[in-house]
Formats: structure tokens, C-alpha cells, sequence
């Protein structure tokens, strides 16, 4: 009996063995060429793009890997290995030296975290792998290590959403509270950051700042808090649609109208945040445009080609009133 | 209801009887909490009558301890039969999901019948979940922590699949009624959680069921030796962990009408824990106090609200909450209130600090 387990166990091993080397080498073969081809004939061949994304975290992320999905085809001429790092910066350095093993002609990737990544960074270079930043930036002192950073500009985000506030409101007097992002990611120190910028020297005050985690279930919590504390709210500076979205709810539960007794101003423009601006319930948004895959595409083309390509593509981000948000509504893609 | 703790070493007068109850530091810590908001903003406890129904800083605590009541109140009976059961928030998750994502498809949305079909569905596979967990760790014995690490695991990405990735916004205003609305003034969630928690309050203190779990708890071999069908026990109990989870996942996605799989009842395994700790059940099984897990949960609600209220900053929240966990943890511990005792009777006139 234990023997033929053994047999049986044996033959399944060198099956799976068998498969796993014809795998191997097939996947070989033509990332080899590609890598060989690469330099040469980049303009007509295709190029292998692998590209290591943080995870599944939000609707916004959703948006970005379909965005990078979409445009990244066969028929643009782009071959793309992608992978799913959850969240963990281990399994992108992980993806990142497996891309590179695979010779991949370019690699892309929105780090988890900003530090850490000169090691694996060297060995692409030593590779001579172009690497290309996507959303969120690394904190390197050496910027040879990657060609380009494409991505949304934070602070901008939120001093547009402080200049708008100050241009219809300002003389009013008015007091905010602010719902901040997850304590210490960079789009809430930067939101926090262009806002505070933006009202500096109108009346507008910003009373209380509290995290809401960028959830729509705390940001409904932290606002009830809020509008149990102060009976003078005016003004809600959310920095993600879902905790706007969460306080519209705890702003009705008082008795109050949001967008009308209370004004609500968001950033990221997804579609249930479009809804409720479109409803009068929020009532000005600033887009963080998740669509990045064209700039994505043309870069990888370019980098390829050996063109010259700027350090820093900021995504033109556009910002929405409840008029505009009726007119972009059908159109939106996410 | 709660389990009695060992005789204090001291002369155990009336005072001693008090403080030594297990119930005792964290309800001294509850009206702490409540001290310290209500000195911070006097209308902190003030409630008033709004569009017919009661509104104010107690009723939104009431209202949003709910989830954490069912998932705490599972958690205690599985932790009483020395389980432990790491997928609650998964199955959260997964509750919201289902109900958000059939009711969305629904053809009539707002419809009475459409919202109890979504409900149903997802208690229904939610006590599937818990019957699943029960399975592994009663029948194939997989230890508790592992086989409920599994689904913790997995769970999350079940969610994500049901819901592709987006989160799930529906208008529908029967559901909304579970999680935001009122009946008699009083939130719906509220509510449903206390109802669901006196029952079973009701029915292991008022049969033999609180007695069997204990049992096996204490001993799973001896009690089923003695006639206790030791294996049914633990399967119900973990069945019921995955309906009560189920239930506040439904009370999550209903109170902001969303389901989001990545976040709906994260972290709200560690919170249950929590509460059950601070309640005085202790995590070797046994002995399980549901009226402590009821202030534990209390307590961390009323947590929450005050970091808000007192305006500490994002930057010390966990820190801040970190802090009266442990000073509740340890005030309840026995080493230290044994030593607190000892230095007590060596100077009297310290006892009054201590009690």
C-alpha cells in the first residue's frame, strides 16, 4: 500500500516537474526575445510591461488597475504582466525582482510605501530596466532610479478645494471641520496641507480635523461627533468622497440639509461622490483622476524609444460644481 | 449573571465585595469615560426629540455599539467553549455585500419584500459560514485560530468578488431602517442588538445551555464523558458566531448604505476580543459573562465618541485608546489587584485610593 502511495507519488512529481520546466522555458521564450528584441526594434515590437499594483483597496483603485488594464493591450502593443501586491511592500519588491528576472522590457508600479526601494530599484537599473512611478512617488535621494512619476498632485487637490471654498464663501464667516485620511498616508498630509494654504487670510476657520480613515462607516461616526460638539458647522472639507458621503448621512440624521445648511466639498470625483454632488448634496468635488494608463502607455513608448521623458507628469485632475457634475454624470467611466 | 471571582485575600467587608466584582473596574471605567466627556462638553449627555425620534451623543453610542454587540456577543460564547473565532469581520463583510449586491440587481429596490429576500439571504449564508467554521474545529478538529483564520482569510476576497471590486451603494429606504432608523424613538439597530443579546442572555442563563458551554469550556473530554454532547455545542456556538456577525454586517451596510468589502468590520475580530476581555471572560474558556461583554462594548463605543469629542488629535488616537484599555485590563487583573490589596491591609489608610 505505502509503496504504491510512494510509486503514485513519485510519478505525480515528475509530472508536475515535467510541466512546471515546459512552463517555465515557454514562459521563457518569448520575454527573452522581447528583452533581445527590446532595445533594437522597441517602435515595433511589443513591449513587455510588467507592473506591480498595491491591491484592491477602494473603488478608486478599482478605477486605476482597469484604467492600466485597458490600455495596456496587444492591440496598443503592449504585452502586461500585472500582479496584486496586497497591500504589502514584500510582495512588490518580490514582483519587481520576478519581472526583472523575466527581463521585462518595462517596469511600473504605485508603491505601497514611499521608502525602501533603492535595492531593488539598483537591480533594475543594473538590468537596465526602465522603471516608471505610477500615483504615488518613492522617497529616494536618487532619482536616477526610475525615468518618471505619473500621478495626481495632492496638494494642488487640496488648495483647489480651498480656493474654491474661499471664492464663494469667504466674509461669511464660516467654520469648518475637516475629515482627514488615514493618519500619515501622503494624499491626506498634502489635502491637509493645500487646503490649510488655500484659506490662509479668509474667514473661513477650520475648528476640528479628525481621521475618518478615508470609510465612509468613519466618517458618518467622527461627523455625528462633530455635529453633537458644534452647533455652527457651515462647511465639511472631506478628503475622500466616502467620508463625505458617510457625513451626508449624519448631517440628515440631525435634522440638517448637507449641501444647503451645511456645505460639503470632496476630493476624488468617484461616481457615488458624482451622484451626490449631481443631487445637490455635495456641493463642489476635485477629481484624483484615476485613469493613468494613456500617460502610462505613452511614457513606457517613449522610454523605449530612448526619448527624453520629464521626471514629473502631473495628471491634469478637474474639479466638478453640481452643474458640471449633471453634465459629466453619463460619462463617467467610474 | 457574572461569573463570581475568587474571595479578595483581604477582610472582604461589604466595600471589598464591591470592588472585587468582576463587573466593577470596567463599569468604573464606562462612567469615567462618560465623566470626562460630559466635563469636557456638559450637553455631552443631554438627549432632545428630533423629527420623532430621540437624538444625542448616548443615542448615536447606542446606535453604533450595535454591530459590536452582535459580533462581541458570538464571540463570547465561542471564547467560553475555549474558541476563538478570527473571521467575524470576514463574514461582515461578506453579509453586506450579498444583501447590497442582490438588493441593487432587484428589480423594485425599495420594495418591502426585495430587502427581507436580502436579509435573508445573507443571515442565511452567514450562519452557513459560522456552520462551516463549526465544522473544522468540532468534526475535523482543526484548532479554533486556524480554522477561522481561513475564512478570515478568504472571506475579504469572497467580498470583493460579490461586490467587483466597487463598493455597492443602494437607495432603498426599508434597508436604511435597520441601521439608521428609528422604531419608539429609538434606533432600529439598537434595538435589534440588545433584543437579540436578551435572548440569548435568556436562554444560557435561564436553561442548561450557558452551563453545558461552560463545560466544555472547562473540560471538552470530561463533559462529554459526562453526557454533554460536547461536538453540537461547539458547532452551534460558532454557527451562531457567523449569524450574529452576519446580522451586524447588515446593520454596518444599512447605516451608510454601502457595502465595502475591503473595510465594513475591519478589525472588528480585535475589537470583539476586546470586549470580551474587558468583560472578565477569560480567553482559556469556561467561565463567560455576557453582562461584561455588554459594558466592554459599551466601552469602546463610548472610546470612539470621545476621541472625537475631546478632539484628540489622529496622531494619539491609538495611543489614547491603547492606554484606557490597558488601565482597565490591568485594574481588573488578579496579580495586580492582589498586590494592590496586600499594600492596602500593610497601610490602612491607603485603602480608600484602592477602592
Amino acid at each position: 500500500m505505502s509503496k504504491n502511495f510512494r510509486r503514485v507519488g513519485a510519478a505525480l512529481f515528475a509530472t508536475l516537474t515535467a510541466t512546471a520546466l515546459v512552463a517555465c522555458s515557454s514562459e521563457q521564450a518569448p520575454s527573452d526575445a522581447g528583452s533581445d528584441g527590446g532595445d533594437a526594434a522597441a517602435a515595433t515590437d511589443t513591449i513587455v510591461l510588467g507592473f506591480s499594483q498595491v491591491g484592491a483597496e477602494s473603488g478608486w483603485r478599482a478605477a486605476n488597475t482597469k484604467s492600466i488594464q485597458d490600455t495596456l493591450t496587444a492591440e496598443n502593443g503592449f504585452e502586461l504582466k500585472f500582479s496584486d501586491a496586497q497591500q504589502k511592500q514584500e510582495n512588490q519588491i518580490q514582483a519587481i525582482r520576478s519581472y526583472i528576472q523575466q527581463g521585462v522590457d518595462v517596469i511600473a508600479f504605485s508603491p505601497v510605501v514611499e521608502t525602501g526601494w533603492d535595492a531593488v530599484l539598483q537591480e533594475a537599473k543594473a538590468a537596465n530596466i526602465p522603471v516608471i512611478l505610477t500615483d504615488r512617488a518613492v522617497d529616494s535621494t536618487d532619482d536616477t532610479l526610475y525615468e518618471s512619476f505619473i500621478g495626481s498632485d495632492f496638494v494642488l487637490e487640496g488648495q483647489m478645494a480651498g480656493e474654491w471654498a474661499v471664492e464663494q464663501y469667504d466674509g461669511e464667516g464660516y467654520k469648518a471641520v475637516e475629515l482627514q485620511g488615514t493618519t500619515g498616508a501622503a494624499p491626506m498630509i498634502d489635502r491637509q496641507q493645500g487646503f490649510a494654504d488655500a484659506i490662509a487670510g479668509s474667514d473661513i476657520e477650520v475648528i476640528d480635523s479628525q481621521t475618518g480613515n478615508f470609510t465612509r462607516t468613519e466618517g458618518k461616526q467622527v461627523m455625528e461627533g462633530f455635529l453633537q460638539k458644534y452647533d455652527d458647522i457651515d462647511l465639511v472639507f472631506a478628503h475622500n468622497d466616502d467620508m463625505g458621503l458617510g457625513a451626508i448621512e449624519a448631517i440628515e440624521a440631525a435634522g440638517k440639509v448637507p449641501g444647503e445648511d451645511i456645505k460639503i466639498i470632496t476630493v476624488d470625483a468617484v461616481k457615488d461622490g458624482m451622484q451626490a454632488l449631481a443631487d445637490g448634496k455635495i456641493n463642489y468635488i476635485v477629481e484624483c483622476n484615476p485613469l493613468l494608463g494613456p500617460d502610462l502607455a505613452e511614457i513606457a513608448k517613449k522610454v523605449i524609444a530612448g526619448e527624453e521623458v520629464p521626471k514629473r507628469i502631473v495628471v491634469k485632475d478637474e474639479a466638478f460644481d453640481q452643474e458640471a457634475a449633471k453634465e459629466a454624470l453619463p460619462d463617467r467611466q467610474y | 449573571m457574572s461569573a463570581t471571582s475568587a474571595p479578595p485575600p483581604r477582610t472582604a467587608g461589604r466595600l471589598g465585595a464591591v470592588t472585587s466584582h468582576t463587573l466593577f473596574w470596567p463599569v468604573v471605567a464606562l462612567v469615567a469615560l462618560l465623566a470626562a466627556n460630559t466635563i469636557f462638553r456638559p450637553s455631552f449627555l443631554s438627549v432632545s426629540v428630533l423629527n420623532g425620534h430621540l437624538f444625542g451623543s448616548p443615542i448615536d453610542i447606542l446606535r453604533n455599539c450595535a454591530p459590536l454587540m452582535l459580533v462581541a456577543l458570538g464571540m463570547t460564547l465561542v471564547i467560553a467553549t475555549r474558541g476563538i473565532d478570527l473571521s467575524v469581520g470576514a463574514v461582515v463583510a461578506i453579509a453586506g455585500a450579498v444583501a447590497l449586491s442582490f438588493i441593487a440587481t432587484a428589480p423594485e429596490p425599495e420594495a418591502i419584500g426585495t430587502v427581507l429576500t436580502a436579509i435573508g439571504i445573507a443571515l442565511v449564508l452567514s450562519l452557513l459560514l459560522g456552520v462551516w467554521n463549526g465544522f473544522l474545529v468540532s468534526v475535523v478538529g482543526v484548532q479554533p485560530i486556524i480554522a477561522t483564520l481561513i475564512l478570515m482569510t478568504a472571506g475579504r476576497g469572497i467580498a470583493m468578488l460579490i461586490t467587483q471590486g466597487q463598493i455597492t451603494t443602494v437607495t432603498s429606504a426599508p434597508f436604511k431602517t435597520l441601521g439608521a432608523g428609528f422604531w419608539l424613538g429609538l434606533p432600529v439597530a439598537t434595538l435589534v442588538a440588545f433584543g437579540v443579546f436578551g435572548l440569548v442572555s435568556f436562554l444560557t442563563r435561564r436553561t442548561a445551555l450557558g452551563m453545558l458551554v461552560e463545560a466544555v469550556g472547562i473540560n471538552p473530554s470530561a463533559s462529554r464523558l459526562a453526557g454533554v454532547q460536547a461536538r453540537t455545542i461547539v458547532w452551534t456556538v460558532f454557527a451562531l458566531a457567523g449569524l450574529f456577525s452576519g446580522l451586524a454586517g447588515l446593520i454596518l451596510a444599512s447605516n451608510v448604505m454601502a457595502a465595502d468589502a475591503n473595510n465594513a468590520g475591519l478589525f472588528i475580530e480585535l475589537d470583539a476580543i476586546l470586549a470580551v476581555v474587558i468583560g472578565g471572560t477569560s480567553l482559556a474558556g469556561g467561565k463567560f459573562s455576557l453582562s461584561g461583554t455588554f459594558v466592554g462594548v459599551l466601552i469602546i463605543a463610548t472610546l470612539t465618541l470621545t476621541v472625537t469629542n475631546l478632539g484628540i488629535s489622529p496622531l494619539v488616537t491609538p495611543l489614547f485608546k491603547a492606554l484606557v484599555v490597558a488601565a482597565v485590563t490591568l485594574a481588573q487583573s488578579p496579580v495586580v489587584r492582589r498586590k494592590l490589596a496586600e499594600r492596602a491591609v500593610r497601610r490602612p489608610s491607603t485603602s480608600k485610593a484602592v477602592a
